[in-house]
């Protein structure tokens, strides 16, 4: 059943001036990331560069919007921060050992503070999904308000990694979990908290049947509660094409509000230039080349 | 009887046209024979993400394994050379001697070519006189995507004689073949998915120059077109919108049909020239 409503979304064509609209509200939505064992200064700055400024050829009329945030290391955070200053763009950090939280609760802990203290404005944490599919239901979830109590002001994103739970029944129970682990200390404010699909480590990572199982999970607790909880699918978005069915699911699934970076993020490093190039497409009426975009 | 639909070769793959559109092919007697795809503009846009992809691995594979694969491709197209003949003299009202004689030339032209991989660079590479320490060499490199327009009489060997020089210089193809006689297009496509040619080097299209050419031409990931014996207005709508992306523009005009049988002219490296880059190194020496 989720399978056949999620490839549904998929079989829907945007054209023209929806498309244009599309594509800017996706770049707009985009967590722009590196997490590689071999990322430097530099390049986290060019990546930088590059949230700020997705192209700058000059040809998209009007430019296109900054993205949402860049994702980094926790090493690399203060080269970020500086790097966006005054741009708008925000500064996610993975931290809790990622991508496996195979550590010691404290260090996961002091991750969290540090990277807080670099200036992160959003904090990317692991489920131990080890505790989790063991049933030790509620280590998983003192472990994410201990994250969530020591994150303090920066927002929150929970990993789930999808890709180990294994069925879509554990998805839901996971999402279920989270979100309700991360409300403890009362209400929190829209986009406060966001449930993430995947670390990009693992392969599958971000599906569509895996997200919509996730927004359902968010709209049966808005309709609880009325609190928006955000959302994150990551790694495997490439293109334009799958970003707008993802939007498309988000608007016949949950409401215009998530349509919005303040609710709905797509955890990618390669998207970005493929949704300039659709909009170049759209702007100059030819089709671009590689060179026309940075290096991804 | 079924009349067959050939349909596109795409990165490795038979797809149908996205725009579901056909073509239906008489034979001389007024027959229909078969169908072949219409192609469009995004099914052209596919082939070019197909040849970009591939690109680099096919450049990055020795010369010598990629005259191995043009080689392979000789045979295969060797082994149905009956088939290739039959559906030539079908269309083309020219006799079956003259599509044996085609054919022929389209296996000679690749086995020639296979023959050129590694040493067009020695021929068309130099070794410079500079005043100074340096040795200083020019070596030629593929550019990357070339879009290959087939004239429309003598659809093999024509269509292979403009993509073997792109592809022994490491360059992946996206062709239109013959808009008159497309079924030898179509075949060729089945020849290169048994012939070890990695998905995405050859990508052919059949459809109509008119609609396609100006997206040739405008398409940035194509670095250069390969084309001869277009109508004026059609080579002159390649140049122009290639003016805007500076993409290289061949049109070759041929005398048909004896030019393309002519080995000296359509066999040599002269034909490879257009469609490689120069790179030139500075070596620094005896300091």
């Amino acid at each position: 059943m989720v399978d056949e409503r999620a490839a549904s979304f998929a079989k829907r064509s945007i054209k023209t001036t929806m498309k244009g609209a599309g594509l800017r509200l996706a770049v707009s939505m985009v967590d722009l990331t590196t997490l590689e064992g071999k990322d430097t200064p530099e390049k986290v700055r060019a990546l930088c560069r590059k949230a700020v400024c997705p192209h700058e050829g000059g040809q998209i009329e009007p430019a296109l919007p900054h993205v949402a945030a860049v994702c980094v290391y926790p090493s690399m955070v203060r080269t970020a921060k500086a790097a966006v200053a005054g741009s708008g763009v925000k500064v996610a950090s993975v931290a809790t050992a990622f991508p496996s939280g195979q550590y010691p609760l404290d260090g996961r802990l002091a991750d969290v503070r540090q990277v807080v203290a670099d200036g992160a404005d959003e904090v990317d944490m692991v489920i131990n999904r080890g505790a989790f599919l063991a049933g030790r239901y509620d280590e998983v979830a003192q472990e994410i308000r201990e994250v969530k109590k020591a994150c303090g002001p920066a927002h929150l994103k929970i990993i789930l990694e999808t890709g180990e739970l294994e069925t879509y029944d554990h998805i839901r129970r996971a999402s279920d979990l989270a979100i309700e682990a991360a409300a403890v200390d009362g209400d929190l404010a829209d986009g406060e908290v966001f449930i993430k699909t995947s670390t990009g480590k693992v392969s599958p990572a971000a599906t569509m049947p895996v997200t919509l199982i996730m927004l359902e999970a968010i709209r049966d607790h808005y309709l609880a509660t009325g609190v928006r909880i955000g959302m994150k699918p990551a790694g495997g978005i490439r293109t334009a094409k799958s970003a707008l069915h993802y939007l498309m699911m988000v608007s016949e699934t949950l409401d215009e509000h998530w349509l919005s970076p303040h609710l709905f993020r797509f955890g990618a490093s390669s998207l970005v230039n493929d949704l300039v190039r659709q909009a170049l497409k759209l702007s100059t009426g030819t089709y671009a080349a590689g060179y026309d975009t940075s290096v991804s | 009887m079924v009349l067959k639909t050939y349909k596109l070769f795409i990165n490795g793959q038979f797809p149908r046209t996205e725009s579901g559109r056909s073509i239906k092919i008489d034979g001389l007697n007024g027959q229909a024979l078969a169908h072949v795809c219409r192609a469009s503009r995004k099914d052209l846009r596919n082939a070019v993400e197909a040849a970009s992809a591939a690109q680099s691995g096919w450049a990055g594979r020795s010369a010598y394994n990629r005259g191995q694969i043009l080689y392979r491709m000789a045979e295969m197209l060797e082994a149905r050379a009956g088939e290739f003949t039959d559906v030539i003299a079908s269309t083309v009202d020219d006799g079956c001697e003259a599509a044996a004689r085609e054919v022929q030339a389209a296996i000679d032209r690749l086995v020639s070519y296979a023959g050129w991989t590694d040493k067009f660079s020695q021929m068309l590479g130099t070794h410079n006189p500079v005043a100074g320490p340096h040795y200083n060499f020019t070596v030629p490199e593929a550019i990357g995507v070339v879009g290959v327009v087939a004239p429309d009489a003598l659809p093999l060997l024509g269509l292979v004689s403009l993509i073997a020089p792109a592809l022994c210089a490491g360059n992946t193809v996206v062709a239109l073949g013959s808009e008159a006689h497309p079924l030898a297009t179509a075949i060729v496509g089945e020849v290169c998915a048994t012939s070890d040619v990695p998905a995405g080097v050859v990508n052919l299209l059949t459809g109509l120059r008119s609609e396609l050419v100006e997206h040739f031409a405008g398409h940035r990931e194509i670095g250069a077109i390969h084309a001869a014996n277009l109508p004026g207005e059609q080579a002159e709508r390649l140049r122009a919108g290639s003016a805007e992306n500076l993409k290289r523009v061949v049109v070759r005009a041929i005398a048909e049909p004896e030019g393309w049988y002519d080995e000296s002219a359509c066999h040599s490296p002269w034909w490879i020239e257009p469609l490689i880059d120069f790179k030139t190194i500075w070596h620094p020496s005896g300091i």
